[in-house]
């Protein structure tokens, strides 16, 4: 098989999975067979077309043309193939947690349910893989419609309005933003596809230039760059799988990783720093950072402080995206990767408490350590990688990140991330003490640990978590490329 | 035959009409007028065919050189709008059997579907000729037949609405033949080519601006440019369904060609744009159409009469398109519409379907239908993504071109208000299909609605998928039509 062809079917293997599971919800365990075969040989996919990048054969797929000059079509670079190995590998990950989270609480439409998910996979697998902007753009909207049931699922009224406000600003925004900045872009340039170092330089007047990224900027919001980042924490209704793997993972790191590709692809690093007033990007990120967290230590419900929490660290990406350093473009595309292992995990440990316990606030925690020792371990992992504390995942990209900001001397990063450091000590350090010190309050139910596959799930996350930060060098040789080699 | 194709796809209903309203019951002539529907489609692709391999077709009626007899000319723009007449003519047909036995009884079939194909033919004729009075003629024709048709409505306000629109398209009309008359006296003739070239030397007379006032005025009224719209929500509304997908996917299209012809073939870009402020007045009406028809529409119960304000707000982005008076503009405005004819028809066909599982089409019909009519229900929410401009539709195709012209020409604003309007309709699509996806059904027995008219549904849902990816063809021709129009005067 050509890393073409891999190319080809890591988009048609979701989608025919999809198919499938439909077809066969009359029976439960050949649906959930499907579900896994399906996540298994996407992952070996997208590993087919990693060993196709490293050994330099000429990947690119287009399809057809649907504007003049602009089609559907394919190909890979470091960025994506790290973004899609993520996605797809976690995808395995998470079928098997969500095999005993959906039955451990007997949820309904779990056909539908494994569905969507399915079809939000083609989506991510489509967003990676676009050679062009309107191919990103189209696979991004696929993102948003196939997650907005998994948003729903629970059909009562507070999924509702959760999904309402969901759909509503997802959609608004990619429609009011980020399509006309799209279309500018074709406009000016005459053509949509990401080349290293840009289309614009030499296209485009330098105001309109500062106006064009600040359309990205809120048009993308999946990024959830403040003020657009309410759709995070009203995501929060979904099942808990996904709110593990899509909103930590797969649509967040959707929304980072299109800002990214646009300022390396489309703006080009060299030109985005002539951009009168291009800092001011910057800033915002490095608002919501702080921001986030400070709301996210007034939290109590575990869900809603782990979305706050994502807010800001995605927000670390799109401040280090903008920085423009090198190091900073690299710890960028790190902390995808490193976010990706410590966010999953602790989402699965806020399903595995809720479905052993049905505990959903942080207040509750006195004590669990004891009774789910796994599940609160790879809690107190994730959390201590949300710091960047050594020897976990977030220290690696917070390194990078950091030696970004020295290059360019630009002590508002530097100031951000320490203050955010701490902030997320004190909203993550008092869990993790109170849930292993402090005594249980009331004995309000005899429980142990969540259902097997969910243990399974989260130490497997925590163990990738910790593993991330000893055996980073393949990512780290890979994402160097984005800048022309290690600075 | 094929030098005879420009006749054909009207003379073949014409003929067709008298022999179905003579007919009796209900099966023969439903199967005679969608024979000949398909046959007009048939023709119709030719003519496609043909002028794309050999440009402009013109065919003299009776052997009679124009200016003396009457001539049909076909070029890009309209051989493309033929085929969206006789392709939705011959969709809805099939479609039309068990909806119209249910809605309009089967003891008047055979006036209806005579009517029917008086309708489409009056369209064809209208699109097809080159003969400004001719278009008088056939806009007659349609109208009239439009009138039967909508009052065959089994509400009984189908009555006042066709009514209304009976008052309404008259003045149209009237207006439409004062500005044809004011014409004919400057120049001494009627024949669109002879018009384009006697109209430049005396254009700046008062009577030829007159003309062009009258005309304007009398055609948007056909094509329901806000505030000229008032007779189309209740028109759409109280027809019969199958009426309604036909009406709304190709009557008001047929009027936006017929000021696309006047504004840029007859009088010319530089008349219409410089001497006539055309852009001054149909931008702010094409831009609060937009938006105020949209925001009405999301308060509507009835979902066919919520389309039907939506259509006006389409209407809106199609005159912006024109009004552009760039060849960019009008490229998005042709692709609008042939693209919201797809959307529009398909929509209207799906809520025939409720409307003849469920007996109404009010957002209370809608509820937990992606339980009880899965198929209708996502029939409505791909015509409904495409309604809103989701890429991999034909909505997202029109809407991105129409906001690529207005970037070439720097019209921010312009942008914004197309942008707000998309979110309008996410709006209103967005609570049919939440009411669809999470209501209760009020009667979980309900079954899906038959395969004859799931059929031609899907068939459109898929053109709109279709022509959403490949968009070739509709681009094309599209941009070859601006490109012979914005030339100005006729191409020999």
């Amino acid at each position: 098989m050509t890393a073409n062809t891999a190319l080809i079917l890591t988009l048609l293997t979701p989608l025919l999975g999809a198919v499938l599971i439909g077809l066969t919800g009359r029976w439960p365990n050949l649906r959930e067979t499907i579900t896994m075969v399906t996540a298994l040989s996407l992952f070996a996919l997208v590993i087919r077309v990693l060993i196709g990048l490293n050994a330099g054969e000429d990947i690119g797929v287009e399809l057809f043309e649907v504007m003049s000059g602009v089609g559907i079509a394919f190909n890979t670079e470091p960025l994506s193939i790290l973004f899609a190995m993520i996605a797809s590998g976690l995808w395995v990950v998470t079928s098997v947690y969500a095999f005993g989270y959906m039955r451990g609480t007997n949820e309904i439409n779990q056909t539908r349910f494994y569905v969507c998910f399915a079809l939000a996979l083609f989506g991510a697998m489509g967003v990676a893989f676009s050679a062009n902007l309107l191919t990103l753009f189209i696979f991004y909207e696929v993102l948003t419609i196939s997650t907005y049931p998994l948003v729903t699922h629970k059909g009562d009224a507070k999924a509702k309005a959760g999904g309402r406000t969901y759909l509503g600003i997802l959609m608004t925004t990619s429609i009011v933003f980020l399509l006309p900045a799209i279309i500018w872009v074709y406009a000016v340039a005459g053509t949509l596809d990401f080349v290293p170092g840009g289309i614009l330089e030499g296209n485009l007047a330098a105001g309109s230039a500062t106006i064009l990224l600040l359309l990205f900027l809120f048009g993308v919001a999946k990024a959830a760059v403040m003020p657009v980042h309410k759709w995070l924490p009203a995501a929060m209704v979904a099942p808990t799988p996904v709110s593990a793997l899509l909103h930590a993972v797969a649509v967040v790191k959707a929304g980072v990783f299109t800002l990214t590709k646009v300022v390396i692809y489309i703006f080009g690093t060299d030109y985005l720093a002539s951009v009168p007033y291009e800092s001011i990007a910057v800033y915002m990120a490095g608002f919501t950072v702080i921001a986030a967290s400070c709301i996210a230590l007034r939290q109590t419900n575990i869900k809603r402080l782990l979305a706050y929490s994502t807010i800001g660290q995605l927000s670390y990406i799109v401040m280090a995206t903008m920085a423009l350093a090198p190091f900073s473009e690299i710890g960028a595309a790190i902390h995808i990767a490193a976010h990706a292992f410590g966010k999953i995990t602790l989402f699965f440990t806020a399903g595995a408490i809720y479905v052993a316990s049905k505990k959903t606030e942080v207040t509750q925690l006195n004590g669990i350590g004891w009774r789910m020792p796994y599940t609160m371990a790879a809690f107190a992992i994730g959390a201590l990688s949300m710091i960047g504390v050594p020897p976990t995942a977030g220290f690696v990209s917070k390194w990078f990140i950091i030696a970004g900001a020295f290059q360019l001397d630009n002590y508002f990063v530097l100031v951000v991330l320490i203050l955010s450091t701490a902030l997320n000590a004190a909203y993550f350090l008092p869990i993790i003490f109170n849930a292993f010190f402090k005594p249980e309050d009331v004995k309000l139910k005899d429980h142990g640990e969540a259902p097997p596959s969910m243990v399974i799930a989260l130490c497997v996350t925590a163990s990738l978590t910790l593993l991330f930060f000893f055996f980073n060098g393949p990512v780290l040789d890979l994402e160097t490329q984005l800048v022309g080699g290690m600075p | 035959m094929l030098m005879h194709l420009p006749v054909l796809v009207v003379l073949a209903p014409l003929l067709a009409a008298p022999i179905v309203a003579l007919m009796r019951g209900a099966t023969w002539p439903w199967l005679l007028s969608t024979l000949v529907s398909w046959f007009a489609l048939l023709c119709a692709v030719l003519l496609l065919i043909q002028v794309q391999a050999e440009g402009v077709i013109i065919y003299t009626m009776g052997g009679w050189e124009a200016p003396w007899g009457i001539e049909y000319r076909i070029d890009f723009a309209n051989a493309l709008l033929l085929v969206l007449i006789t392709g939705l003519a011959s969709v809805v047909m099939p479609y039309a059997r068990l909806s119209v036995e249910q809605e309009v009884g089967a003891e008047r079939s055979p006036m209806f579907y005579a009517a029917l194909l008086l309708l489409s033919l009056g369209l064809c004729g209208m699109t097809a000729t080159g003969d400004a009075f001719n278009v008088f003629v056939f806009l007659e024709i349609s109208s009239l037949a439009t009138y039967t048709l909508i009052a065959m409505g089994r509400d009984r306000r189908a009555l006042t609405a066709s009514f209304s629109y009976l008052v309404m398209g008259t003045i149209g009309g009237t207006f439409y033949l004062i500005g044809i008359g004011l014409l004919y006296v400057m120049t001494g003739t009627l024949n669109m080519a002879d018009l384009a070239e006697r109209l430049p030397a005396i254009s700046d007379s008062s009577t030829v601006r007159t003309g062009f006032a009258f005309i304007v005025t009398g055609i948007c009224l056909k094509l329901a440019l806000f505030p000229l719209h008032l007779w189309l929500p209740n028109a759409y509304t109280y027809s019969p369904s199958a009426v309604t997908a036909l009406l709304g996917a190709t009557a008001t299209k047929v009027a936006v060609y017929i000021l696309i012809r006047f504004v840029f073939t007859i009088f010319g870009p530089e008349y219409s744009f410089g001497a006539e402020p055309l852009a001054e007045v149909l931008i702010p009406l094409a831009v609060i159409g937009l938006l105020s028809a949209s925001t009405v529409s999301i308060g509507q119960p009835n979902i066919k009469r919520m389309l039907a304000y939506s259509s006006v707000a389409q209407i809106g982005y199609i005159v912006l398109g024109i009004a552009m008076g760039t060849a960019m503009g009008l490229t998005a405005a042709l692709l609008h519409v042939f693209n919201h004819g797809l959307m529009k028809g398909a929509l209207f066909m799906t809520l025939g379907a409720v409307m003849y599982r469920m007996g109404g089409t009010n957002l209370s019909d809608m509820q937990g239908l992606a339980k009880t009519m899965p198929l209708t229900f996502w029939a409505f929410v791909i015509g409904g993504l495409s309604l809103i401009g989701v890429p991999l539709t034909v909505g997202f195709v029109s809407k991105w071109h129409l906001i690529l012209a207005a970037i070439e020409l720097g019209w921010w604003p312009v942008v914004i208000v197309i942008l707000a309007g998309s979110m309008l309709a996410v709006v209103y699509v967005g609570r049919v299909v939440e009411a669809g996806f999470f209501g209760e059904a009020r009667d979980p027995t309900r079954r899906e609605a038959p395969a004859s008219l799931l059929i031609p549904v899907w068939i459109l849902i898929f053109a709109n998928i279709y022509f959403g990816i490949d968009t070739r063809l509709t681009v094309d021709i599209a941009e070859a039509a601006a490109a012979q129009l914005m030339a100005g005067g006729v191409v020999r």
